[in-house]
């Protein structure tokens, strides 16, 4: 009987008309947190649960959970009518910076939220990522993804590669590429495109975004972008990219048979590899700081609430975003079981950081992604990155596949972008 | 047992009671969309603000669609697809259904069921399995290939010059079934005595081909021709499984329906994404009036 009631509840309040009615009801019926999340992050709100029907007996929560994409479609589609907004939203970086411009999510930076006063609570370069150039602080940060070098450490040791070659710089890195190609037959990364991928990203000047600064003005042409299509190139020529995109099949593939000896990417993959890429790897993967000191994000997941919300909702969503995010034992609940590393910095002196990763051949690897976490920084988000990211893949295609010169791609790219940049 | 009189429909509004459910169907999910695009053609709107974010912009839109360069690379590649898995379909088509409908009498239905096959089937299960079939290290037609003629591995849908033909090859499997039955319904209607009259005239198998068939068969090609033409400008699911929702290297793989569907849901221009939507119903409508004029039976020549 219950359920059912709280069914009713949640059809009404999807219905747009239940917080009103739930509100100014004389009956108080049994009230409903929907959750919108996507996989990972819903079995971590499923786990917090019972915790938080200690605190609030009389609020359930009702867990929506679609598929990545899935989700993210109908979270557009949700902000964009109003109609089956969930309370609260999960949503992965790339989404936070662009719904921030729609001003659909609440600012957490407002009272009674009050997020400001969190800020040092969190590891810094997320909540600066949930930061819109308005100020508004539109999600608060769940886990974050610090990037790092996952290495064959078996390939790279037959080819007489130590680990310092391969981080030292990006031509030492290509350089140990070359050795481990020509001893091991394996390519030394997925898709060159990842080379240009994590070169772009690094010596971002404050203020300035990936590909576009504050006053939107494009920045395709700066020397970050000459050196990321010209390592991107080398590794092309010298054949030590498997021409595979991530997640595809031949990718896993890849990761089964060892013919990939290197991979930059969130902390998380390792636990991706160890749970079904290539679980019978084990032992023989390491974990490294990016080369050249580079440090990069890679992913995370920030909680937000719709705008349009009833204010009682909103103080519920809130106490149930910070049991997530500020609650010691959940995040480290989180990490523990779905591989999501803390946002709140609190959590970074557990002895679980200084554990040995048995996949990663007893590796303590997550103090490592501790530090890389301290030192990532955000990047400025513009409403065309999304588009720019697809010009920029484009003109490094023509200049791998098809030979194109650099500097004429580069210059092709910022024609195309400076006619959206104002779109 | 009769229903109470407050349950029971008049006569007067019986049709349109029963014909509602199609209606209140078609509206919502046909026409509102339908007119929910047209209006955002002449708007800019930053989707997750609401509705009320909206904002006319004129024909800003089209005129952007027009100058992007991306868009017609778009049509070119669409364009390029629809002849290239096109035109094969109805050439194979034809003579191969004129070649079942003569040599087959008990496997018939078998070997159209197994034609037709495909045309049921699934798209995104046939696009998962040939992306493993074109898998350039472990794919079985690469595998095949070098096995035969030796050589290094074909990069099917990584190298540009690759992901075209690979596409039209899916797209010409998975038709040329649908194509057959057609002509196979067509070849039934045409009377026997014709080809007797043409054996007692001495025509051969060829000529009574070219002479007869063929002519015969004019009505239903234009009607598969228009068919291959509107599905062929419309090409989505097959290019966007194989090269991962992005195109392919350089947008070889490209469509026109997957660059619309990027600009609104990954570029996140839902107003541009509609202009260039009615832009394709323009040209869909434009060439299906070409294949009319070039096909369709004339008044008075017959």
């Amino acid at each position: 009987m219950t359920t059912r009631r709280a069914g009713l509840g949640f059809a009404l309040s999807v219905a747009a008309l239940g917080p009103a009615v739930l509100a100014a009801g004389p009956v108080q019926a049994r009230q409903v947190l929907t959750v919108a999340a996507f996989p990972a992050i819903d079995e971590i709100v499923r786990a917090a649960v019972p915790h938080w029907k200690k605190l609030h007996p009389d609020v359930d929560i009702k867990v929506v959970s679609r598929q990545f994409v899935d989700h993210h479609t109908a979270m557009t589609t949700a902000l964009s009518t109003t109609v089956y907004l969930p309370d609260v939203m999960a949503l992965e970086v790339g989404y936070v910076g662009r719904f921030a411009q729609g001003g659909g999510l609440e600012d957490l930076s407002r009272e009674p939220f009050g997020i400001a006063r969190l800020r040092s609570r969190f590891v810094p370069y997320a909540y600066d990522q949930a930061t819109a150039r308005n100020g508004a602080v539109v999600a608060a940060p769940a886990d974050i993804g610090p990037g790092t070098l996952l290495y064959r450490a078996d390939v790279v040791a037959r080819a007489g590669v130590g680990e310092a070659e391969l981080t030292r710089s990006w031509d030492s890195y290509v350089a140990a590429g070359v050795k481990i190609k020509a001893v091991t037959g394996a390519y030394l990364m997925p898709h060159a495109r990842d080379m240009k991928d994590i070169v772009i990203r690094t010596g971002i000047q404050p203020g300035e975004g990936q590909y576009f600064d504050s006053q939107s003005r494009v920045l395709v042409t700066s020397p970050r972008f000459v050196r990321a299509f010209e390592l991107a190139r080398d590794v092309r020529r010298h054949k030590l990219d498997a021409k595979v995109a991530a997640w595809s099949n031949e990718w896993s593939e890849g990761f089964k048979r060892g013919t990939l000896a290197t991979q930059f990417s969130g902390a998380w993959l390792a636990g991706h590899l160890s749970n079904w890429l290539a679980p019978d790897t084990a032992g023989r993967w390491r974990a490294a700081q990016l080369p050249d000191g580079a440090f990069a994000a890679y992913g995370g997941t920030f909680l937000a609430i719709p705008r349009s919300s009833s204010a009682a909702t909103k103080a519920l969503a809130w106490q149930f975003i910070q049991l997530l995010t500020l609650q010691r034992e959940q995040q480290l609940a989180a990490f523990k079981s779905q591989d999501a590393f803390p946002a709140l910095v609190e959590t970074f002196d557990d002895p679980f950081f200084e554990q040995p990763l048995p996949f990663l051949g007893g590796q303590p690897a997550r103090l490592l992604w501790r530090d890389a976490a301290r030192r990532i920084a955000a990047v400025d988000v513009h409403k065309q990155d999304s588009f720019a990211s697809e010009v920029i893949d484009t003109e490094l295609d023509k200049v791998l596949d098809r030979g194109k010169n650099i500097a004429v791609a580069l210059a092709d790219a910022l024609r195309l972008l400076e006619k959206r940049a104002r779109r | 047992m009769r229903l109470p009189a407050a349950m029971s429909l008049s006569p007067r509004w019986a049709p349109y009671v029963l014909i509602s459910p199609f209606l209140i169907l078609f509206f919502v999910f046909g026409l509102g969309p339908l007119l929910f695009s047209l209006v955002l053609a002449f708007q800019t709107w930053e989707p997750t603000a609401g509705l009320q974010a909206m904002e006319y912009v004129g024909l800003g839109n089209f005129a952007f669609a027009l100058e992007d360069e991306w868009f017609w690379k778009s049509l070119g590649n669409t364009g390029w697809l629809a002849v290239v898995s096109g035109v094969p379909q109805h050439l194979v088509a034809i003579p191969l259904a004129v070649f079942i409908h003569t040599s087959f009498k008990h496997l018939r239905d078998g070997v159209i069921g197994a034609y037709f096959l495909p045309y049921i089937t699934s798209t995104v299960a046939i696009a998962i399995l040939f992306s493993s079939l074109f898998s350039t290290d472990y794919g079985l037609i690469n595998v095949a290939l070098g096995a035969l003629f030796g050589g290094e591995s074909i990069d099917w849908l990584g190298a540009p010059e690759n992901i075209k033909p690979a596409i039209a090859m899916i797209v010409f499997w998975r038709y040329v079934g649908f194509n057959v039955v057609l002509y196979l319904a067509a070849l039934q209607t045409i009377p026997k005595d014709l080809y007797e009259a043409a054996t007692m005239d001495g025509a051969g198998r060829v000529q009574q081909f070219f002479h007869i068939t063929l002519p015969s068969l004019k009505p239903m090609i234009f009607f598969g021709v228009t068919l291959s033409v509107i599905g062929g400008l419309q090409l989505f699911e097959e290019p966007f499984i194989l090269t991962g929702g992005r195109g392919g290297s350089d947008q070889a793989g490209m469509t026109t329906a997957i660059y619309l569907y990027r600009m609104a849901f990954d570029f996140n221009d839902f107003g541009a994404a509609s202009a260039m939507s009615w832009l394709l119903f323009v040209v869909v409508a434009l060439l299906t009036w070409l294949t009319n004029r070039a096909f369709a039976p004339r008044k008075g020549s017959a």
